[in-house]
Parts: C-alpha cells; sequence; structure tokens
C-alpha cells in the first residue's frame, strides 16, 4: 500500500491534520494566528540553509522555526504591539529566506514545492519522520494539556496553581516548530497557518469544551485532506491549495449552516431565553 | 472579634520586608503582613497603590526585589481573580472550567459550586454567565482546592450593590465552613468595615493598618481618601451606632 504515492500522501496528510488542528485550537484561543504565520515562513529560510549546508531539510526547518518562534516570544510585550512586530518578523523572514534560496549555486531548486508543498513525492522516509513529528506533538499536547489550557485562560490563574506560564509557551512553541517542519511538505510555508486555523476556526461553534473542539477539528482537517488530495487528483490541481481550498469551503459551509439555524431559533422563539440559564438561576 | 488571639497561632501566610521594583520604580515598599486561619484580612488603597502587585507576589507571579513571602507547610492557596476575560473562540462549561488544572471527584464540584451559591449552573458555557455569576463561578473553582488561604483581587469589581453583597455573604459562610484565612482586595468600604477583622491601607507602603474603625479615623487614611469616603464612613458609624442601639 505504502508504494502507490497516492497512500504515501493520503497518510502523510492525515498524520499531518492530526497534529496540526488540536495546536491550532490553541494558536486560536491564545491569539497566535500570526505567530504561526511567522513560524511557517521561516521555515524557507530552514529551507535555505539545510540546502547550503547539506543536511536534512526538517533539521534545518526545525531549527530556523524554533530560533524564530523564540524570538517572538522574547520580543514580545517590548515596545512594539504584537501584530506589527510578527507582521515585521513573518515577511522579513519569507524575504530573508527567499533571497537565500537563490544565492544557491549548483543545486537546482523547485522552490514552489516548498512554497506551496508538494504532498504527492512524499516517500516512505518522509512518512516515518512525519509520523514521528506528529506523534512528539500529540503526545506534548496530551501531557500538558490541562495546564496549556490553564496558562490560556490567564496567566495568574495558572500561577496560583502552581503552573508556569512561560514553560507552557515554551511547550507551544516547541510543538509548533515541529508541525511546520512536518507540514511544509504538505502544504508549504505559505500555507501551514490555515492548516493551523481554519479547521478549529470550522468546529468552534458545534463545540462545548475545548477537548471536543480540537478533536472535531483535528476531524475537519483529515477530510480536508483526503478531500482535498482527491479533488487535486481529479482536477489537476495542485494540492496544496486545493487541500486549504476545501477547508475554506467546510467553513464557510459551517458558517453559513450556524448563522442560518440561529436566525431560525430567533425566528421560531421570538425573545425567549429559557434555554439560557441565566432564568432559572439568581439568588 | 471571632479569633480570640490570633497572635498565639501561627500565621498561615507571612510577608516580611518586601520589597517590589519594576524597572526603577519602586511598587511596594517594606511590606509586613500576617495572615491567620478564619481571619479577613482587606486590602484598601488608592489605584496604583500597589495592592494588585501584592496579590500577584503572594500567588507568585511577581517576583519580589527583596524581602520573603512565607506560606506555612502544606498550605493550599484558592485565588479568585478580578476580572477574567475568557476568549470567545474558546469553549467553556463551567463543569470544565472549574474542573481546571486537576480534575475533581464530581460530589467535591457540587459541594464547591453550592458553597459558592452556583450550583446551578454547573452545565451552563461560561460565555452566558452574568457577571455576578462569573465570579461565583471563580470563587467555587478557588473553593475546589479546599484553600488554607483564600486570596481575593477586587472579585467583586463590575457587580452591583446586591450581587456585591450576594459575594461578600458567600465570602462570610465559606471562611468558617473551610476554616480558611481570607485576604482580599476591596473597593467596596462598606463591605470592608462590615467583615474585615483587620485592615491594611496601602500606599506603596503600609500607611497605616489596624482594625476597621482604628484605621477609618486614622489621619494617613483620610488624607489619602479624601472627604467622601470619610462620609462615607461616618455614615458607616451612623449605622453601627443605631444597629447597636436597637439591639
Amino acid at each position: 500500500m505504502l508504494d502507490d504515492f497516492m497512500w504515501r500522501a493520503m497518510f502523510a496528510g492525515v498524520l499531518v491534520a492530526m497534529a496540526a488542528a488540536p495546536l491550532g485550537c490553541f494558536v486560536v484561543w491564545r491569539r497566535m494566528a500570526y505567530f504561526g504565520d511567522a513560524t511557517a515562513h521561516a521555515a524557507i529560510l530552514g529551507v535555505a540553509l539545510a540546502l547550503l549546508l547539506n543536511i536534512s531539510i526538517f533539521l534545518g526547518v526545525l531549527v530556523v522555526a524554533l530560533v524564530m518562534a523564540s524570538c517572538v516570544s522574547l520580543l514580545s510585550g517590548r515596545g512594539y504591539a504584537m501584530d506589527t512586530l510578527l507582521g515585521v518578523m513573518a515577511h522579513s523572514a519569507l524575504a530573508i529566506g527567499l533571497v537565500a534560496v537563490s544565492f544557491l549555486t549548483g543545486v537546482r531548486v523547485d522552490l514552489n514545492a516548498y512554497l506551496f508543498g508538494d504532498i504527492l513525492a512524499v516517500g516512505k522516509s518522509d512518512l516515518w519522520l512525519i509520523g514521528g513529528g506528529v506523534l512528539l506533538v500529540l503526545m506534548l499536547l496530551f501531557w500538558r494539556w490541562s495546564s496549556l489550557l490553564t496558562a490560556t485562560l490567564s496567566d495568574e490563574l495558572a500561577y496560583a496553581s502552581g503552573i508556569q506560564p512561560r514553560r507552557e509557551q515554551l511547550v507551544l512553541t516547541l510543538a509548533l516548530a515541529l508541525v511546520v517542519a512536518v507540514a511544509l511538505k504538505v502544504v508549504g510555508v505559505l500555507l501551514i497557518a490555515a492548516l493551523l486555523i481554519i479547521p478549529a476556526a470550522t468546529a468552534r461553534p458545534f463545540c462545548r469544551t475545548p477537548e471536543v473542539m480540537a478533536i472535531a477539528a483535528a476531524g475537519v482537517a483529515m477530510l480536508s485532506v483526503t478531500a482535498g488530495l482527491k479533488t487535486a487528483y481529479v482536477m489537476d490541481t495542485p494540492t496544496g491549495p486545493t487541500i486549504v481550498t476545501l477547508a475554506a469551503v467546510l467553513f464557510t459551509l459551517a458558517t453559513v449552516l450556524t448563522q442560518s439555524w440561529r436566525l431560525l431559533r430567533q425566528h421560531i422563539q421570538p425573545r425567549d431565553k429559557t434555554a439560557a440559564p441565566s432564568n432559572n438561576e439568581r439568588l | 472579634m471571632r479569633l480570640a488571639h490570633p497572635q498565639d497561632c501561627d500565621a498561615v501566610l507571612s510577608v516580611r520586608q518586601l520589597n517590589v521594583r519594576f524597572g526603577g520604580q519602586q511598587v511596594l515598599e517594606n511590606i509586613n503582613l500576617d495572615l491567620y486561619r478564619e481571619q479577613v484580612v482587606t486590602l484598601i488603597g488608592p489605584n496604583g497603590s500597589g495592592k494588585s502587585t501584592l496579590v500577584k507576589t503572594l500567588i507568585g507571579s511577581v517576583t519580589p526585589t527583596s524581602g520573603q513571602v512565607t506560606i506555612a507547610p502544606q498550605q493550599r492557596i484558592g485565588y479568585v481573580p478580578q476580572r477574567l476575560h475568557l476568549d470567545p473562540t474558546l469553549p467553556m462549561t463551567v463543569k470544565r472550567f472549574i474542573n481546571l488544572p486537576r480534575r475533581h471527584r464530581d460530589r467535591d464540584v457540587h459541594r464547591a459550586l453550592e458553597d459558592a451559591g452556583a450550583e446551578a449552573l454547573i452545565h451552563a458555557a461560561m460565555s452566558e454567565l452574568s457577571g455576578g455569576q462569573f465570579q461565583r463561578v471563580l470563587l467555587a473553582r478557588a473553593l475546589l482546592v479546599k484553600p488554607d488561604i483564600l486570596i481575593l483581587d477586587e472579585a467583586t469589581q463590575g457587580l452591583d450593590h446586591r450581587g456585591t453583597a450576594e459575594f461578600y455573604q458567600h465570602i462570610e459562610t465559606v471562611r468558617h465552613t473551610y476554616g480558611c484565612a481570607v485576604l482580599m482586595v476591596s473597593h467596596d468600604l462598606h463591605v470592608v468595615m462590615r467583615t474585615a477583622d483587620h485592615v491594611l491601607c496601602l500606599n506603596r507602603s503600609v500607611c497605616c493598618e489596624g482594625k476597621p474603625e482604628y484605621v477609618a479615623s486614622s489621619p494617613d487614611y483620610q488624607s489619602l481618601f479624601g472627604d467622601q469616603t470619610a462620609q462615607t464612613l461616618a455614615l458607616y458609624h451612623h449605622q453601627h451606632q443605631e444597629a447597636a442601639n436597637a439591639g
């Protein structure tokens, strides 16, 4: 089965989706969308360095993503607003990476593969690497889940429970760098952030607890990957962008569905708030 | 006075010569404080007087520049923050929220919610709660650890009179049923005067402290809070007098 490139692509995509979606929930909850973007865009610099030093691309990307994420963490709250800082760093990293790639002589670099992903070229060794990275991310998230959630609610609440919010931030940073490194092959640096955020945003209206949202987001992401691959195969479109397009379609459907359901309910039960618990409870 | 001789027992929490400096600015200067079981200590002071910084130092989120915060061994801290902003993208039910970061037995969860007057809210979403309900849920979460020390940082900010009164009613009950020391930051001077055993008036350093009546009559306090407060306190004394006459 793994000899077929379609199956390998499918496996790689589903694995990445499993790790990216729950991590993406934290990115959404903590308003780190730009943070994900900056880290992902820095990956192209990692690719250039890896090719230059003749080391594994996975390793190069992992290290550069980690350095980038740590820089942003350190610089935050020192003068610039976070979105300005991240805007500067995300695009600078991408630009510097592209310039660095152009310096490479003797190596023929298919830039498109790194910018938009090359999931159909996933080999068996890539699959092992992706599997390992995904397992590591899921283990990290599972191990730190409650602490991460508490730190996401409030720093003070975390401290009072004996949790160090800075350490939890570091865990997320590490997980993010890992996801960027494994997702590079699947959707490319420009679209990694989409794989983090869109499934989480799609799942949100249907969930009442964080755990359910993480699982639902993973489901949405896996559906986008498999349907995206199939669509790209049938319509002969670029795979990475097709996967993200499918995710966007699911998001739109979910939004239209929940909004019209809300309107419908208001129409049927005008000003009836018995469903809200605020009425039967008041001391 | 509920405790006959608080000085006879060991303090559950003590602060010695605490100094906190942010950059070049001295935020807290030479603070000393002792907290005993079932005692309510209230921190009052104008904005920017370091009340919140002191609370943050006690829960460990601010590291003191010098001095010591000693918490007696095995003492658990329950913390009720000022006001918590939950991002709307984070789905959270009351039940899940108060089980963070550690899960507790259902029986304990129900008990804590009941003690905080929030038992009907267990399945509600956090985003649906009113201000008063939200604060009671925060209190329940703090009670769930069976605290020896309960720390409240302006927990009734933004509540109306009735909500505030109800909230303090719960605190008053809880300190006896849980036998915990209570440290609260408060702006509600009426409530301070009625419930506190000990009042600390903070303005970077402790400018005066003692029983509520003593602090209220202190010139340091009056110069800090001005005329309006003096009137509030006159009102308090008046009511107090009436109650005494009636009784």
